[in-house]
């Protein structure tokens, strides 16, 4: 028995977003229902427990004015949204419905927000470089098309110009198609929402974007819901109308505090600092949206972002997002207050999916062993840094006053460029060998005799010279 | 002895998640697989209340009301066992993804489907080795058929034990649902099929156990010669993110010298094991020349596939490696991730809503491990043969916040034999295998002296005491130099610096993506690492005739050594004697300036 389309009044109890109901047989588990109040008011709620002999209904919204003698009606289906090339150019709240004055979408099928996953057999692994233009990116953690890596940041670092940024120039090298891009608000200011509509609209990308917005005083629960509804239809936009799809999604944060106050609005037990022990599956079922299939063109490159509560990469939210996501891009607030932008620390920064994204025909043939040197350098002259701090730079020896240098001259050239200013992945590469050059070559030990042959500075002048 | 009539059908009252009760279900016993809901969902019976039953449900539960049926099956979650398993690809049930998709009709995985692990009409090509009248018992070789890179041994299963052959079917090619063998026994004729059905949950039965003592070559340096793991041996490999756990499984699932190699993504990457899917199929096992997919059996339970089949999961690839194990084979395991599996526990644990211990762990959270770990082992296998195989079990752990003293990793130390602690300070400088040669062991080394010797003609174990002494001093005087500067040091000290630097580069860090240092075999291992140490030796004597520090540590040889590791096997030893001939070289042209 069902109570499919059956509406029943009177509730229970009200408890926070939760609403329990007795007597209703045939509820079904994640069902979608639609709560009226006698005043008119209408809620959206789903099916949290399913019981013969009680009810509990997740409400999205403020429950402010529910009352127990409010109707609620089953509606048989599991929450979905239309979908269809309509969504472009739009923009829509947490649930999915446009709030931008225009009319509803004319859908060419209705989509479950939350998925299916994908089966890993059908997966195609993403192997193709995305160029964004900033060097840390693209020569120290390449993006490649179908992968899912975050921006780790703090408040007050320029993580929005950074994703921007890439937005603004990623492209495949060879593929004359730009990004399509959803855009996902999760519990922001207004201001922080209307920096990406300007800039998204500067470079001309907002009739290829879908935005959905859940603003700091929109409902919380709705935060559970945004960023699935976002990738829904990023979803389609890929996997059924073949689009490269770049999603955008900020503060992953708010989203995780969220879950951890509807968490503990049904009394469960919790795990670390008050999260739900079940966050990593739940994160998990968001992020692995992201990807290729094989035999289908479009692919969804996933760049959510989220602040660090204090800047801790050992807080939960960090921590079990880099658990699932192909690396993360680490924003550090000390390289911000030198004055650097990006701020990408690229020592505790990854792309675990860069080395089949790279190298020759992709990018360059140097490009993994120049990569690997720039990081075993740096993190040298990092070292020679501290020890600044300790013996003052008169008690290093020539070799560490060397890879002070490098440090130095790795973060003014090579990770600092302007907001503006895109270079290749040629003119990245070139700039590390600049600096890579004032070290001496026994210390380039992650490189081979071929690759310091043909691409040393100072060898090619030497062949050059015997050339002549 | 319980009634044979029990009702077949149930009635669910209440669906939370993943857990569903059911009504009128007496006599269902504790770990039945049901089906529930109309669309059949697989489930598992884990908890019995009077006519009640909770159900832990493998798959979404969305949709599902109170009052649709709930049926049972009678049998224990099982592994299908038989001809076809190697090159799969299974979900945590021991279902064929390709099937799933095929079923599912594109490529995101729909609910309620069901497929059978082994396929059913492909033909294998069987050669009896008993004939009627053979008295037989449980683990004898009924026949073989060829299975990817491996002969796969039809044995008498384990739930017969004593019997005579009847009837057997002549060479042939037959499908495995064919009885290639017909036995008699006290409970009457039985048919025998190339393929039988074991509860994952129970340990495959063997002989007895032996103490492990023969290297597991994996060909990472690090590991064979520092950490090693032994066949039959268990490891845990902990560490955060970004620190390298995946890689070193996914290496050591290339490279170890196995017959069959089980690896179960527990709750992990949808691109990881894409990765493995593409590599795979294209790498070849040195020993047998066929494509290293023909010897593996591949799980993948990604983190956004249902959670309690992501439970299930680990015992069914367990189940699996026994059996191959029990054929005579050595098994190779790897698990990435344990913590995924434990957290599986956890969440199920707290839906039935039981009293947490630690971390909101459950009580029974170390039985639990132990029950997958103590499956390892080398063993004597049963039946009328004098055969050993062995299972060994490596498990990644994924501690929260990168803490080592989280209940899962601690507990898993207390179980496993090696222990590789994987080291965030270590990846951030690219050092791969990022395994802190301080903070790791192995209880294995002591018993394999005479297998380095043996195999390699070097007494590997002295030199590993050796480089593990000039690493430990480095660290330590890496303390000092953190204060002082590394310039306050003497040049005897620094020479141990630099002599350490040498053993890390040189030697500990390995390339996985390089096309000759991704594998290094023991020969190439003892040699390096002898050669690398004779560096240390050699130059000791001229800081005594006061050659500075700095002057040796421009030497050109240091580059040769360094890069050593990149040369070649067939060229390696031409190699190393140029550079050794080179650094005598350069010391006594050293040696001539000083005088």
């Amino acid at each position: 028995m069902s109570v499919y389309g059956l509406t029943f009044k009177g509730i229970d109890q009200v408890k926070g977003p939760l609403v329990i109901m007795r007597g209703v047989p045939g509820a079904a588990y994640e069902e979608v229902v639609r709560i009226y109040s006698e005043d008119g008011r209408e809620w959206f709620g789903q099916v949290l427990e399913a019981g013969r002999d009680k009810v509990v209904i997740q409400v999205l919204g403020d429950t402010e004015g529910l009352d127990s003698n409010a109707m609620v009606k089953f509606t048989g289906s599991t929450l979905k949204i239309p979908v269809s090339d309509e969504m472009l150019g739009r923009v829509f709240n947490g649930a999915g419905e446009p709030i931008d004055g225009g009319p509803k979408i004319r859908a060419d099928d209705y989509r479950d927000i939350n998925g299916a996953p994908i089966n890993p057999a059908k997966r195609d692994y993403p192997d193709e470089f995305i160029e964004t233009g900033i060097s840390a990116i693209d020569g120290m953690l390449s993006l490649v098309r179908g992968q899912k890596l975050p921006i780790f940041s703090e408040s007050g670092l320029p993580h929005n110009e950074v994703a921007a940024q890439v937005a603004r120039q990623a492209i495949v090298p060879g593929k004359a198609e730009r990004f399509s891009i959803v855009f996902a608000a999760v519990g922001l200011k207004y201001d922080d929402v209307l920096f990406f509509r300007r800039q998204f609209e500067e470079f001309g990308a907002l009739s290829r974007s879908v935005l959905f917005l859940n603003l700091a005083n929109d409902p919380v629960i709705e935060r559970i819901t945004t960023p699935r509804v976002a990738l829904t239809a990023a979803e389609y936009l890929a996997f059924d109308l073949g689009m490269d799809v770049l999603v955008i999604i900020t503060d992953m944060t708010n989203y995780c505090e969220a879950l951890r106050e509807l968490s503990s609005a049904r009394e469960e037990v919790p795990s670390r600092k008050g999260y739900p022990g079940y966050m990593y599956s739940d994160l998990a079922s968001i992020y692995e949206r992201a990807g290729r299939i094989i035999g289908r063109p479009g692919s969804i490159t996933f760049m959510p972002i989220l602040t660090m509560p204090g800047g801790d990469l050992t807080h939960p939210i960090p921590d079990l997002t880099g658990y699932i996501t192909e690396g993360q891009i680490f924003l550090d607030l000390d390289l911000h207050n030198r004055g650097i932008y990006p701020p990408i620390n690229v020592l505790p920064s990854l792309s675990r999916l860069m080395k089949d994204g790279i190298g020759p025909g992709k990018t360059r043939e140097d490009h993994k062993e120049v990569s690997d040197q720039l990081y075993a350098a740096y993190s040298q002259g990092t070292k020679a840094r501290e020890l600044v701090q300790i013996v003052g730079e008169a008690g290093l020896s020539p070799r560490e006053k060397l890879y002070l240098e490098f440090a130095r001259r790795f973060e003014r050239e090579f990770v600092a460029q302007g907001f503006r200013e895109r270079r290749n992945i040629e003119e990245t590469l070139n700039i590390a060998w600049d600096i890579l050059s004032i070290l001496p070559e026994a210390e380039l030990t992650r490189i081979s005799e071929k690759t310091l042959n043909k691409f040393h500075p100072k060898r090619r002048i030497a062949a050059q010279a015997e050339g002549e | 002895m319980s009634e044979l009539v029990y009702e077949s059908k149930g009635i669910i009252v209440h669906i939370k998640g993943p857990v569903v009760e059911a009504e009128g279900m007496r006599g269902a016993k504790i770990r039945e697989v049901v089906y529930v809901g109309e669309e059949r969902l697989i489930g598992e019976i884990v908890r019995i209340e009077g006519d009640k039953a909770i159900i832990q449900v493998y798959e979404p539960t969305g949709g599902v009301k109170a009052g649709e049926p709930v049926e049972r099956t009678g049998e224990p979650l099982s592994a299908e066992l038989g001809p076809g398993l190697l090159g799969q690809v299974l979900d945590g049930l021991g279902r064929p993804l390709e099937v799933i998709a095929e079923k599912a009709g594109g490529p995101f995985i729909t609910r309620g489907i069901k497929a059978p692990t082994l396929p059913r009409d492909k033909k294998w090509q069987w050669t009896p080795l008993v004939k009627p009248g053979d008295d037989v018992v449980a683990g004898d070789v009924l026949g073989t058929v060829p299975e990817g890179s491996v002969t796969h041994k039809i044995m008498l299963p384990p739930t017969i034990e004593k019997a005579k052959v009847i009837e057997v079917l002549p060479e042939g090619d037959y499908t495995i649902e064919e009885p290639v063998v017909v036995v008699e026994h006290i409970g009457g004729k039985e048919e025998v099929k190339m393929y039988h059905k074991w509860p994952v949950r129970t340990p495959r039965p063997f002989k007895e156990k032996l103490a492990p003592v023969e290297l597991l070559v994996t060909g990472q340096r690090v590991i064979d010669t520092f950490f090693p793991i032994v066949k039959g041996g268990t490891s845990a490999v902990p560490g955060g993110f970004g620190t390298g756990k995946t890689v070193t499984l996914h290496q050591i699932s290339k490279w170890a010298d196995a017959d069959v190699v089980v690896y179960v993504g527990c709750g992990e990457r949808g691109n990881e094991m894409t990765d493995l899917l593409h590599t795979f199929p294209k790498l070849v096992d040195p020993k047998s020349g066929k494509p290293l997919l023909e010897r593996s059996v591949l799980i993948a339970n990604t983190s956004n596939m249902p959670v309690p089949a992501r439970e299930a999961s680990i015992f069914m690839g367990i189940t699996y490696a026994e059996y191959y194990r029990d054929m005579g084979l050595h098994v190779v395991l790897t698990a990435d991730s344990t913590s995924r599996w434990a957290e599986a526990l956890r969440e199920l644990s707290s839906r039935l809503e039981e009293i947490p211990s630690e971390r909101g762990y459950p009580a029974y959270l170390p039985d639990y491990i132990a029950s997958f770990y103590e499956r390892a082992g080398r063993i004597k296998v049963r039946g009328r043969r004098d055969e050993l195989g062995s299972v060994a079990v490596i498990g990644a752990v994924s501690p929260s916040g990168g803490d080592l003293n989280e209940p899962v990793t601690q507990h898993t130390m207390r179980y496993v034999g090696a222990f590789w602690a994987l080291d965030k300070d270590l990846a951030f400088k690219r050092h791969f295998p990022s395994i802190n040669w301080l903070r790791s062991f192995s209880k294995y080394t002591g018993g394999l002296k005479e297998w380095w010797i043996k195999n390699t003609g070097h007494d590997m174990m002295a030199y590993r005491d050796k480089a593990m002494d000039l690493l430990q001093r480095a660290s330590s005087l890496e303390e000092v130099a953190r204060v002082v500067g590394e310039a306050a040091l003497s040049d005897e000290n620094r020479l141990v610096l630099l002599s350490a630097e040498l053993i890390k580069e040189g030697f500990l860090v390995q390339n996985a993506y390089h096309e000759v240092d991704t594998y290094c075999s023991p020969k190439k291992q003892a040699l390096l690492l002898k050669t690398l140490l004779e560096f240390y030796d050699r130059a000791r004597p001229i800081i005594d005739a006061g050659v500075p520090i700095s002057r040796i540590a421009e030497m050109k040889s240091l580059g040769l050594l360094r890069r050593l590791k990149f040369v070649p096997e067939e060229e390696f030893e031409n190699a190393v004697k140029e550079a050794i001939a080179q650094l005598e070289a350069e010391i006594s042209s050293l040696l001539a300036e000083v005088r």
